[in-house]
């Protein structure tokens, strides 16, 4: 399947090599946007109604922020999607493929086509902040990290139980603690947002890994304190 | 020290027969009780369908299975139970039958059989209070499926006995499976977890965010879990979560416990899950998980 790419640099999900960022052509119906300006790239478009397909990579934001929103009527044949990736773990495989409720049905089949002979599996999801992955596992690591702090186990029985009661490869506070707290933060502070919902809200474990990677951050830029300086 | 030799499951249902295969596969006597014989009959239909996939697996000789087999026998008697040195209840999430059925056994066990609950959402002290020895009273949750998973939640309640809890840790480990000792909380600790994240997936079904099969997909390939939620929950059977999110809910009170709005109706149109041909996904058999 031919496609044109445009690649704005800095993906989230996506290096360079990824056969879907170097098998682009020079020309074709359907247009590829990768990378972390994906959404202002496709904005700046002169022609989209030339693309039978256009998908969009997206963060956190809802494809509507890119494509416009009315009366719950909104969809075409452009799509986003997103490859999940947790906190500093390598991307997974999984693509969610955005739609709207009017989006172009060959479209969605398309898109999945492309996006699984590129060795992903797909998703196909509405357009709502934190989409199926995000919407269903911030609340149980909240959970997790918030019964930890209150004695419910240890964090090793917590993982244990969890992993050979229900099969999980690994146990919640394993997982967090390696790929980076301080992403999960910043993914349920984003739902927390959107929802208002107390289960997003970022547990008190994950706030302080937050405020110390800003902590860090801030004394990398500054540079060791001055003699004198308080 | 007690010494366990004859095993008793109450309740024939997915997870009673789980445990009884459980309990005849680690070389104990086992007897089901259940007062319907039809449920009976199928969960035999079920385990010997088990054993054969073991057998064809070769996990297992034939003559180790007959012999298992001749071992695990049922009954529709209640009085049949007299026999057992363990009684492991494992039938609905519900406080009154499980007093019920805990009263009749208290008056048909002598008084050093072992009492356990395999309830997943209630609390351990509560049901105990109601089965006439509650000091002689343990929590052993299975997970599910039962014959396939080793963890088993052990929670001794307010007035259990430390021997009685010691007694039925040993027989947990002669069973082949893995005790952990959790708190008589609500939902301990899987479900806890557990019910409320099948709930949000459910929620997610409902909200129109996605169909059942692309939830499941993206649950097993970006986190590796065995199953989906969705899948799962099938498995479990709708009625039984449903009974199980109102267990938790009642004692958390916790918005993401309660069972959305579409558990119930899929359990008014008869859509169970797996046992029932249909639930979130279309099911041309019921024959049992794994072999």
């Amino acid at each position: 399947m031919q496609y044109e790419i445009i690649n704005t640099g800095g993906s989230p999900a996506f290096e360079d090599s990824h056969a879907l960022l170097t098998q682009g052509q020079a020309k074709a119906s359907t247009l590829v946007i990768v990378g972390n300006q994906a959404g202002l790239a496709f904005r700046q478009l002169s022609q989209p109604q030339r693309y039978t397909l256009i998908l969009i990579e997206l963060g956190l934001e809802c494809l509507g922020t890119h494509t416009g929103e009315s009366r719950g009527q909104e969809g075409s044949q452009i799509l986003g999607f997103s490859r999940f990736r947790l906190g500093e773990a390598p991307s997974t495989n999984l693509v969610e493929l955005v739609r709207q409720p009017q989006s172009v049905e060959s479209a969605i089949l398309t898109a999945k086509a492309l996006l699984e002979a590129k060795g992903l599996q797909v998703s196909v999801c509405a357009d709502f902040a934190g989409r199926i992955l995000n919407r269903l596992i911030r609340p149980y690591y909240n959970g997790a990290l918030t019964r930890l702090d209150e004695g419910l186990a240890s964090a090793d029985d917590l993982d244990m139980t969890l992993k050979l009661g229900l099969g999980y490869p690994e146990g919640p506070i394993t997982l967090l603690e390696r790929t980076g707290l301080q992403h999960h933060f910043k993914a349920t502070q984003a739902l927390f947002e959107a929802y208002g919902q107390s289960a997003y809200a970022p547990a008190r474990r994950a706030r302080v890994a937050y405020e110390r990677a800003q902590f860090a951050s801030l004394s990398a830029s500054e540079g060791p304190p001055k003699k004198g300086q308080s | 020290m007690h010494s366990i030799k004859t095993v008793g499951v109450a309740g024939s249902g997915t997870m009673g027969a789980g445990i009884a295969i459980v309990a005849a596969r680690a070389g104990y006597k086992t007897i089901v009780f259940d007062r319907d014989q039809s449920a009976l009959d199928r969960a035999r239909q079920q385990t010997q369908g088990f054993f054969a996939k073991s057998v064809e697996r070769k996990k297992l000789t034939q003559e180790k299975v007959d012999s298992i087999l001749n071992g695990l026998t049922s009954t529709t008697r209640l009085e049949d139970m007299a026999q057992c040195d363990i009684v492991i209840e494992a039938v609905f999430e519900n406080l009154k039958v499980k007093h019920d059925i805990f009263a009749q056994l208290n008056l048909v066990c002598p008084p050093q059989t072992l009492f356990a609950s395999n309830t997943s959402t209630l609390s351990i002290t509560e049901i105990a209070a109601g089965s006439g020895r509650d000091e002689n009273f343990v929590g052993m949750h299975f997970c599910l499926p039962a014959q396939l998973m080793k963890l088993v939640e052990m929670s001794p309640g307010l007035r259990t006995r430390t021997e009685t809890f010691d007694a039925a840790w040993e027989f947990c480990l002669a069973l082949g499976q893995i005790p952990v000792k959790t708190k008589d909380n609500p939902g301990f600790i899987l479900n806890y977890f557990l019910v409320p994240f099948n709930n949000d997936a459910i929620r997610l079904v409902e909200a129109g965010v996605a169909e059942p099969a692309d939830i499941d997909r993206a649950i097993k390939s970006a986190l590796g879990y065995p199953m989906g939620p969705l899948e799962l929950l099938d498995l479990v059977g709708l009625d039984t979560h449903w009974l199980v999110a109102e267990a938790l809910y009642s004692s958390t009170h916790e918005p993401r416990a309660a069972a959305p709005a579409l558990v119930k109706r899929m359990i008014a149109a008869g859509q169970l899950g797996r046992k029932t041909g249909q639930g979130f996904y279309s099911y041309k058999t019921n024959a049992m998980f794994g072999g």
